[in-house]
């Protein structure tokens, strides 16, 4: 598994690249409070407080249609809420900014659907969602440094799609998708992962692959990651976070949780 | 990038532009060189119509480059083409000077005609050539900025997108058609009598507009093939097929389309301005929903996303309007109906892409028998 843990050394923040200020001094990373969300009167999210410590690898789990992947469109701009604050560290208010800008901020996401860009080819797929000035200009005159090829040839080697480098994006497997996407996420370095239904689709190897590499990003990085695979949960959660019905239903270990009387009802729908 | 580089690794554009250069060439050649008695000779008349498919493969590349690798389908880029052609139309009306009908120095005939006095503000300048040519960029350029700011920045896309560029041409073509307007209405400009105190009559300025429109195009090929080859290239592409994936890994999205929908808007611009010299007149005609249409269906044809398939379609489907017109012109409009629709249904990738797969078939063809 060193190949896993390698990653740490393609994710450091030292390539100049500017991105507001995060400020973490006081603990969390990410705050939200209060958040609703209602699409045509029905309340997706609501009045949810939830914070993510730095570093922190944070399992949310919950039935279908609990609010889980609205909570992620909120946080990456893809959403507005009606009401409550959304905060990345002390100072940037998520609200006021756009998704390339978050996303530029040091927020990734893993979509629940894998979204790769199929007609580019995995090489492409990684160079697009490398973190670096984004911006037009510079996009059109960008010339691959080496130690920029160097990250992407650590990050194919990482999620096992080196031999695949050249093929089109659209015409890998399920599970490879998935594991592209990943890649991408890790070219962006953000400083906040959130990934929805990572293992989705997925082998049992390839899951545990997948368990792996997520533990060894918590710690420099804080991870989000919601999934319905309790099995998957329990291998790598510490802390999970149960969302029912738009809200935090509890929060604690896995086994905490799992013998939480409420969960049992909502998961067992007695 | 270094050019040179650039060229050399894209295949099919070397033959692109050995095969314009050739054509340039001779066609010239044929018509200054060859004595007019000789069977080899070309007429000016031919030049001339080589000369405007030249500048409608210009134009159908800058189309391209938002359809085929941006995916924002326009129906609009007739109105910056035509917007080009009149900044150029404006500055050879101007040098007709005393040499009008009414003999005015100062006012074009068709204003004259007006009873007006004098030169409205707008025409003013463009006497000169360097701020005509200035306008040509300009104008067009302007117009897809604000345009397309407003359009992207409301994330209007798709076939929306679509109508209201339809809407704008046509909203062009209305204003252009009144003589208030003060671009001589729906006779436009015309009777052009030189261009840089050349004759526009004589062979030796045919030729050497035709040549340059020729070198235009080869360049508008090679800036466009820079930029589909750059990193921006394959951004846009990203844009095209998973629009809001593509905000999600941090790129300013609207900042993306509106660059690459103003650099085609002043491409098709230049077009325009090459264009009128060449056949003599502009008028509102350019700005009709249909040229628009048109241009859209010269890249199906060809093949969108791949740069010379927009020139390959331009050429032919303005060569087949040429002998459809000649023939039959009262069909023309269903055959290139037809055209569109068995284009669409039977050949999605264009005259390019049935040769890419001919060519792979009769590749494998080769490999299996040498491996026999
Ligand atoms: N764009 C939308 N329009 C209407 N309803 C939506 C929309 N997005 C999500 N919902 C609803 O909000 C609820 C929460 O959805 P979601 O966040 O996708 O749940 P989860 O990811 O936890 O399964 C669901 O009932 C879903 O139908
Ligand atoms: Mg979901």
């Amino acid at each position: 598994m060193n190949r896993v843990v390698r990653i740490h050394d393609t994710i450091d923040d030292s390539d100049g690249v500017a991105s507001p200020e995060l400020d973490t001094v006081h603990g969390p990373i990410l705050y939200l409070e209060d958040v609703t969300v209602s699409f045509d009167g029905f309340r997706a999210l609501n009045l949810l407080s939830l914070y993510i410590d730095d570093g922190e690898l944070r399992c949310i789990i919950g039935p279908n249609g609990a609010g889980k992947t609205t909570m992620m469109d909120v946080i990456t701009g893809k959403t507005r809420p009606d009401q409550g604050t959304v905060f990345f560290g002390q100072t940037i208010d998520l609200l006021q900014l756009d998704e390339p800008a978050i996303a530029q901020a040091g927020i990734g996401r893993k979509f629940q659907k894998p979204s790769v860009f199929e007609q580019l080819n995995v090489f492409e797929n990684l160079e697009l969602a490398m973190h670096t000035d984004k911006r037009v200009w510079p996009t059109l005159f960008a010339r691959l440094q080496p130690a920029q090829r160097e990250s992407i040839a650590e990050v194919l080697e990482t999620v096992g799609l080196t031999a695949q480098r050249r093929d089109r994006a659209g015409s890998l497997s399920h599970g490879q998708k998935q594991w592209l996407e990943i890649g991408m996420l890790l070219m962006q370095k953000p400083k906040l992962l959130l990934v929805d239904e990572p293992v989705a689709g997925m082998t049992h190897q390839e899951t545990e692959r997948t368990a792996e590499l997520l533990l060894s990003l918590a710690g420099k990085h804080s991870v989000v990651v919601v999934e319905h695979d309790m099995e998957f949960v329990r291998s790598i959660a510490r802390k999970v976070t149960v969302l029912h019905e738009g809200s935090v239903l509890t929060e604690g270990t896995m086994d905490e949780v799992q013998n939480h009387p409420r969960v049992i009802e909502v998961y067992l729908g007695a | 990038m270094d050019l040179a580089n650039l060229v050399a690794q894209d295949r099919a554009g070397k033959v692109f532009l050995t095969v314009l250069t050739i054509a340039a060439v001779s066609i010239s050649s044929l018509n200054l060189l060859v004595p007019e008695s000789s069977a080899l000779h070309l007429s000016t008349f031919t030049v001339t119509v080589a000369g405007k498919y030249l500048s409608y493969a210009l134009l159908a590349l800058a189309v391209d480059l938002v359809w085929g690798y941006c995916g924002i389908l326009s129906l609009g880029h007739g109105a910056f083409f035509a917007l080009g052609g009149y900044a150029m139309g404006m500055h050879m009306m101007r040098q007709i000077g005393e040499r009008g009908v009414y003999g005015n120095a100062l006012l074009p005939d068709f204003m004259v005609f007006l009873n007006w006095k004098e030169l409205p503000w707008y025409w003013l300048g463009f006497d000169h050539f360097c701020f005509a040519l200035l306008m040509v960029v300009l104008v067009p350029g302007a117009l897809a900025c604000l345009f397309g700011w407003l359009a992207f920045r409301s994330r209007v896309t798709g076939v929306y997108l679509s109508i209201i560029t339809q809407a704008l041409t046509y909203a062009l073509m209305l204003a252009f058609f009144r003589n208030e307007m003060g671009f001589g209405g729906n006779n436009g400009l015309t009777d052009f009598k030189d261009i840089l105190g050349c004759n526009l009559q004589k062979d030796g300025t045919r030729v050497a507009i035709f040549l340059l429109t020729a070198l235009s195009l080869g360049v508008g090929y090679v800036a466009s093939r820079f930029v589909v080859a750059s990193k921006m290239g394959r951004v846009v592409t990203a844009i095209r097929d998973a629009e809001s994936r593509t905000r999600f890994i941090g790129y300013q999205v609207e900042h993306f389309k509106l660059w690459i929908f103003v650099f085609s808007a002043v491409m098709a611009g230049i077009a325009g301005a090459l264009y009128v010299p060449q056949v003599g007149i502009i008028n509102p005609s350019e700005f009709s929903p249909l040229n628009s249409l048109e241009l859209v269906i010269w890249v199906a044809v060809g093949g969108r996303g791949t740069l010379y398939g927009a020139v390959l379609g331009a050429v032919l489907v303005n060569y087949a309007k040429t002998v459809f017109t000649g023939v039959l012109p009262e069909v023309w409009l269903f055959a290139l109906g037809g055209l569109f629709v068995s284009v669409t249904l039977f050949m999605p990738d264009g005259l390019v892409g049935l040769a890419q797969k001919w060519f792979r078939v009769w590749g494998l063809n080769l490999k299996q028998r040498s491996n026999a």
